[in-house]
């Protein structure tokens, strides 16, 4: 969907000083169908996910939701099953969403300001699962000030949902869309250019809205920032 | 109150197409949570305190016999009855024959969501009688016929201009102007004094029983609840079993969070104590004292994965802080509790069958569980309620079927890895001018009211393939 995303959190790990492994046998976490209730399906790609990470030191995700899913859920996903918990809580303990074990493990402090964000104003969106179940807030803050020198100009309710909730989004279109347009106008209240999240998911329900309102906001993952790979265009904009 | 949850999609929608509910909600939303949030910081030792009263509620539901027991022995030690309601129509029943045997004409009721669950007051109306409620929120719902939208809160659904309308519509008010919230106070208060003086009967609900000494705690903020029973002959009280705690202490340390999650203050205005009837040294209080204990499925809730939900205070914490709840309101819930707390109560108290949209009403935000004072992990139990809908087929057969086939071909990795690279290439294709999709094809609920962002060309895991093979031979560049 939006390569740039991993290849920024990969350069920013490097950067860290990380030896950083991609192995090709993974897919999805199971978010999508342990959310909706089909944990018959949600297993075996929980089990496929832990053989693949399981030997590494770390498991790094550019989102809050699919490692608080790794590192919540999976041990609950299997609590009739003893061997299985057993491997979901030892991989449970490595999984870390990219903001926070940059700061919280590595305390990753670039010697020099990596990128120049100009005038532009920029506000973050805490993701829920990210904010709830990983306890991030302060982490791509702390970053986007000692990285890109940005003070984050803060909008209310950055704390609530944007109205994304996976499924939901799609189940309860009109709930949802007056969810992220109220984060959207708060966004805007806060004069925001440019609106930061660490969530995919999330970053392109608010995108999608606001190019479906012909709004004037740029959405972007945190990495792409960190990493000063601005070059592109933004989620949901066009080459023009 | 007749359950119809499962048009809540087209309620909600009435809900977001109406701008004066919508300024309501709006204004609600943003000073509720805030409040609330700020009343805790002040108390501090949220985190211990809700640990400490979810391990005496564990603790006592797990030995709810023995607790039910000594509570019951206490009243009746007190000169007071116990009756024990299976279901709904046997409290409304109990309720009703105690007003006949007592030849009752009025009843006065402080304000009880349990007796909203088992629409008590219907039932007693249909049978001749009187029934005023003394709460102001519930009167004015009284007053309007309609079912609250609120917990706490029953007429939060209405502005200043509604309430006027309603009290110029239903009360006789002549000359008089109703300028500003005080005087309509004062217009209801009015009429209430009156009732409280001539009322038969009292019902009101309570916030906890006490086993040690078979008392009930009951919270209110206008002190109807203790008008409506110390003045009448006939005090009856309505609760569920789950309500029962072991020691005073254990209902003391349940206020302490009470009031700070509902409505933001250290104490709600009037807490009181209640233990059987008027003794002979006492000047006032009813001449009968009656317990009534319904369970309406509770007992087959304990033991179960939801046993936590028993736990809950009413306190309205979990609606004042759901962005769903606010967007749609609380009379979109289709039975008397809303919310998330509703989304798990409705449908284990009345059937899933007709209610799984509820548990879907839910992003799984988690701020619920954040500020629920008894520690319930309600987005868990939304979401086994969902496990729930999905095993019994109650979910659309094409979102099952979507899932599975997505289930299967994640997990073939390659297979996986192809096929997204097709699709995203070819959104890409599609969307790379504009950098959007206005559609995808087939109607969904997506695109209904945003576009799909383009993808970016190709997948991560392709470009990081070729990106590893560059690197093996030279090239340095990560993009493709």
């Amino acid at each position: 969907m939006r390569p740039s995303v991993a290849f920024s959190s990969i350069e920013l790990l490097e950067q860290a000083g990380c030896e950083v492994e991609v192995p090709a046998s993974q897919t999805c976490c199971g978010q999508p169908a342990y959310n909706t209730g089909a944990i018959a399906d949600t297993r075996p790609l929980a089990r496929q996910l832990i053989t693949t990470f399981e030997s590494y030191d770390y498991l790094v995700a550019p989102s809050g939701s699919c490692a608080g899913m790794i590192r919540h859920h999976y041990p609950r996903l299997f609590a009739d099953e003893p061997e299985w918990q057993q491997r979901a809580n030892a991989l449970a303990e490595r999984c870390w969403e990219i903001t926070s074990f940059l700061v919280d493990v590595m305390d990753f402090r670039p010697q020099e300001f990596a990128a120049d964000s100009g005038e532009r104003k920029f506000s973050y969106h805490d993701s829920c699962a990210g904010l709830r179940e990983m306890g991030i807030k302060g982490q791509p803050r702390r970053l986007l000030q000692d990285v890109c020198g940005i003070e984050v100009s803060e909008m209310a309710g950055t704390d609530v949902c944007c109205g994304f909730g996976g499924t939901f989004c799609a189940k309860m279109p009109e709930i949802s869309s007056k969810m992220v347009d109220d984060k959207i106008d708060n966004a805007l209240a806060a004069e925001a250019d440019v609106l930061l999240g660490g969530d995919l998911g999330c970053l392109l329900n608010i995108a999608g809205r606001i190019s479906r309102r012909e709004l004037d906001l740029e959405v972007r993952h945190v990495t792409e920032v960190l990493a000063d790979s601005l070059s592109g265009p933004a989620i949901g904009e066009g080459k023009s | 109150m007749k359950q119809e949850s499962e048009h809540f999609q087209e309620k909600a929608h009435e809900a977001l197409v109406n701008p004066t509910l919508q300024q309501n909600l709006n204004l609600l939303q943003q000073v509720l949570p805030a409040v609330r949030d700020n009343a805790m910081e002040q108390l501090g030792q949220f985190e211990e305190l809700r640990s400490h009263v979810k391990s005496v509620r564990d603790h006592t539901l797990e030995n709810l016999d023995h607790y039910l027991r000594q509570y019951e022995e206490q009243v009746v030690l007190h000169g007071g009855h116990v009756h024990w309601a299976k279901d709904a129509a046997e409290m409304n029943d109990i309720v009703l024959q105690l007003c006949k045997r007592h030849d009752a004409k009025t009843v006065g009721k402080g304000k009880s969501m349990i007796t909203e669950e088992t629409a008590l007051s219907e039932h007693l109306e249909n049978a001749g009688l009187e029934v005023t409620e003394t709460d102001l929120g519930e009167y004015i719902i009284q007053i309007a016929e309609e079912p609250p939208s609120h917990i706490v809160g029953p007429a939060m659904h209405k502005t200043v201009d509604e309430i006027r309308e309603l009290l110029f519509e239903k009360h006789d008010l002549g000359e008089r102007d109703l300028p500003d919230p005080p005087a309509m106070v004062q217009e209801a208060r009015r009429i209430l004094r009156e009732r409280f003086l001539n009322t038969d009967i009292g019902i009101i609900g309570a916030n906890a029983l006490i086993a040690e000494n078979g008392t009930n705690m009951l919270v209110t903020n206008e002190g109807n609840g203790d008008l409506v029973s110390s003045l009448p002959k006939v005090q009856i009280v309505c609760a569920s079993v789950e309500k029962v705690l072991p020691r005073p202490e254990d209902a003391t340390a349940l206020l302490r969070l009470l009031a700070r999650s509902a409505i933001a203050t250290p104490v709600s205005a009037y807490t009181s104590f209640y233990s059987g009837p008027r003794r002979e040294e006492d000047s006032d209080g009813p001449e009968e004292f009656h317990v009534v204990l319904l369970d309406n499925g509770r007992s087959d809730i304990i033991g179960s994965n939801y046993q936590d939900m028993l736990g809950c205070m009413r306190c309205g914490a979990c609606l004042n802080h759901c962005p769903v709840y606010m967007a749609a309101g609380g009379h979109s819930y289709g039975w008397v509790y809303p919310g998330p707390m509703g989304s798990v109560l409705t449908p284990l108290l009345t059937g899933l069958e007709n209610s799984n949209v509820l548990p879907n009403a839910c992003t799984a935000c988690g701020r619920c569980a954040e500020v629920c004072p008894a520690d319930i992990p309600l987005p868990d139990l939304l979401r086994d309620l969902r496990t729930e809908e999905h095993d019994l087929k109650l979910s659309p057969a094409s979102w099952r079927r979507g899932l599975k086939l997505h289930g299967w071909i994640a997990r073939l990795p390659r297979f996986y890895h192809l096929l997204t690279s097709i699709v995203f290439r070819c959104m890409h294709l599609l969307g790379r001018r504009k950098g959007y999709l206005r559609g995808l094809g087939v109607k969904n609920g997506w695109t209904e009211v945003r576009d799909f962002p383009a993808p970016e060309g190709g997948t991560f895991m392709g470009q990081w393939k070729k990106h590893q093979k560059n690197k093996d031979s030279g090239s340095e560049s990560f993009t493709d």
